[in-house]
């Protein structure tokens, strides 16, 4: 069962280390995971297995899917890749801006 | 969201790098986070946490000190008189005030640095309640009460998600901050440094010796300067200075004149110059003039390329501009309106007033300028009057109110003119029914407000220009002072 997220919603791997933040989402149902398992707002009480082949997660990087429909932060990498109704989410390229304050 | 995040992903993930040095005083992150939590456990249910003082470590502490407690941040002029602050601590009761200042009311509880660093962490997670209030900061106020802007903490998340990039520093790079806690620009630097895991090195009392002093000491990489200091600094240095580490500077907070800045880029060849344009209630940066364009500016001998250098750039990436007329038509290029944006760090938003944003979400900075046909943004001025002497807005109501109280004074009007030194000063204009000195005006301005007050320019006039309601027309008496 998918669950409707908003913006600032944090997630937390039930796999790995991995926790993200829903900085956009499209305002639908949607099944997120992290290595193979659903992941789940707050703390998981224990870790379980991963799943399938994982590249892992970047702490600071943010993950978009290909149609740039919604973006994550990754507050805490991990071992786990994420993905969004079966898609994986990649690392979104970063637009260098110089330091203004 | 929560700001307390960046510091807590920066602790998590680099807390071993040096996050902080003010004097003696030398910071992790995992030692800056801490300390945060430690105020946190100090905060009462219920209760703001003001700060009072200058830019010292507990300064970012309880920036996330206050977000991690679920509790805005409210920090306090402490240039202002002490019955100007009772009357701001009045509108943020109740409180707990950080400061050496021993100024009190009922309902705020003062509290000094080092008692609030001492005690056992709190242990909480930091607030995600949708809408959450991190930080108010109080306006000069223009035409009458000082306004108290909300920053929400997805305006400034959205600020530094929009601009940072996490951990985009080196591990060599230190960022020199002299602007106050009370300026939105001094809150912007430290939640940037932050996420970007850059070093601070905070300067309480700015002079343009000690600025350069620490930076060379410190191999300052980085810094934000307002115009003034800047024209102090190269004031200072003369014909060299020998900063080999500085690497780039930012600046913003009033107009940069041309001679200074142009002055500055010979002085420091290598180093990337970036004009910053923002407001309080835009979370700081909405306009880059970066390192390029400055190059570009300098360079050229094409006149619309040239006067680039006195340009607020380009609208960031995450924030949409447009210029319109008083009537709401779009402007094209080379033509003067207002400025307005929109963006998710846009506020505009004041407590007891409400959103000030228009129906489409568009926020209407009251600056007045025009865009060149590339997008280049070129700031008029301030649509009310405020006068911006060196980064101060200086309400011109303050200087008329008292001068009206004396006798020998009919009418008067406080404008802004063009200075050199500190990009607009007070210009004066005065009606008086028996004499009255120069030096009898100045010193009435000095002992009843500040220094920074007082006229540079007085002008006398058999009377003043209004319009048929009984407006005054400022921007007539602007044009008389600039003949």
């Amino acid at each position: 069962m998918g669950q409707i997220y908003k913006p600032g919603t944090k997630l937390s791997s039930t796999v790995c280390k991995t926790q993200i933040m829903a900085l956009r989402v499209p305002a639908q149902e949607l099944i997120i995971s992290c290595g193979g398992a659903p992941m789940q707002i707050g703390d998981p009480p224990e870790l379980g297995e991963m799943q399938g082949e994982n590249s892992g997660t970047l702490v600071g990087k943010r993950y978009t899917d290909a149609d740039e429909t919604m973006e994550f932060l990754c507050t805490r990498g991990g071992e786990g890749t994420v993905s969004v109704e079966g898609y994986v989410i990649d690392i979104k390229a970063a637009k260098k801006l110089p330091s203004s304050d | 969201m929560n700001i307390h995040l960046l510091l807590q992903m920066a602790s998590e993930t680099m807390g071993n790098r040096e996050a902080l040095v003010c004097g003696e005083t030398r910071l992790t992150f995992q030692e800056l986070s801490e300390m945060a939590k430690t105020v946190a456990a100090k905060v009462g249910e219920g209760e703001k946490l003001a700060y009072l003082a200058e830019a010292e470590p507990v300064f970012p502490a309880a920036l996330f000190g206050a977000a991690l407690a679920g509790t805005q941040f409210v920090p306090l002029n402490y240039r202002l008189s002490e019955a100007q602050l009772k009357a701001q601590m009045k509108r943020i009761t109740p409180a707990k005030l950080i400061g050496e200042k021993s100024i009190s009311i009922q309902g705020i509880q003062p509290i000094s640095a080092s008692e609030i660093l001492v005690g056992i962490p709190s242990e909480r997670d930091a607030s995600d309640e949708d809408g959450g209030v991190a930080v108010e900061l109080f306006t000069s106020g223009t035409t009458g009460e000082p306004k108290s802007a909300i920053l929400r903490h997805s305006n400034l998340m959205a600020y530094i998600f929009g601009t940072v990039e996490f951990m985009s520093a080196e591990e060599d790079e230190a960022t020199l901050l002299t602007v106050p806690p009370y300026h939105i620009a001094g809150i912007a630097g430290v939640l940037s440094s932050t996420y970007a895991g850059r070093r601070m090195v905070q300067l309480p009392n700015f002079t343009a010796e000690a600025w350069i002093k620490l930076a060379k000491d410190e191999a300052v990489t980085n810094a934000f300067l307002v115009p003034t200091m800047l024209q102090r600094i190269v004031d200072t240095a003369e014909d060299s200075l020998d900063l080999p580490a500085l690497r780039n500077i930012a600046y913003g907070g009033g107009k940069m004149p041309r001679s200074t800045i142009e002055t500055a880029m010979r002085l420091l060849p290598h180093v990337n110059f970036t004009n910053a344009y923002g407001l309080t209630e835009t979370s700081a940066t909405i306009c880059m003039l970066g390192p390029e364009d400055h190059r570009a500016a300098y360079e050229s001998h094409d006149p619309a390329i040239q006067r680039r250098l006195g340009s607020a750039g380009r609208a960031i990436p995450s924030i949409e501009l447009k210029v319109r007329s008083d009537e709401g038509e779009l402007c094209g290029p080379e033509e003067t309106g207002l400025v307005w944006v929109r963006g998710d760090q846009v506020s505009g938003e004041y407590k007891g007033m409400g959103s000030q944003l228009d129906s489409e979400g568009w926020f209407l900075t009251k600056d007045r300028g025009f865009l060149d046909a590339e997008g280049y943004l070129f700031i008029d001025g301030r649509a009310d009057d405020v006068i911006v002497r060196g980064g101060e807005n200086i309400s011109p109501g303050e200087i008329e109110d008292v001068l009206r109280q004396h006798d020998g004074v009919k009418d008067v009007a406080a404008i802004a003119v063009t200075d050199t030194e500190w990009g607009e000063a007070v210009g004066l204009a005065i009606v008086c029914t028996s004499e009255v000195s120069d030096e009898d005006i100045c010193g009435l301005v000095r002992s009843k407000l500040r220094s920074s007050r007082v006229p540079s320019v007085i002008k006398r006039m058999d009377e003043l220009p209004y319009n048929e309601t009984g407006k005054i027309l400022r921007r007539v008496i602007r044009d008389s002072f600039a003949d």
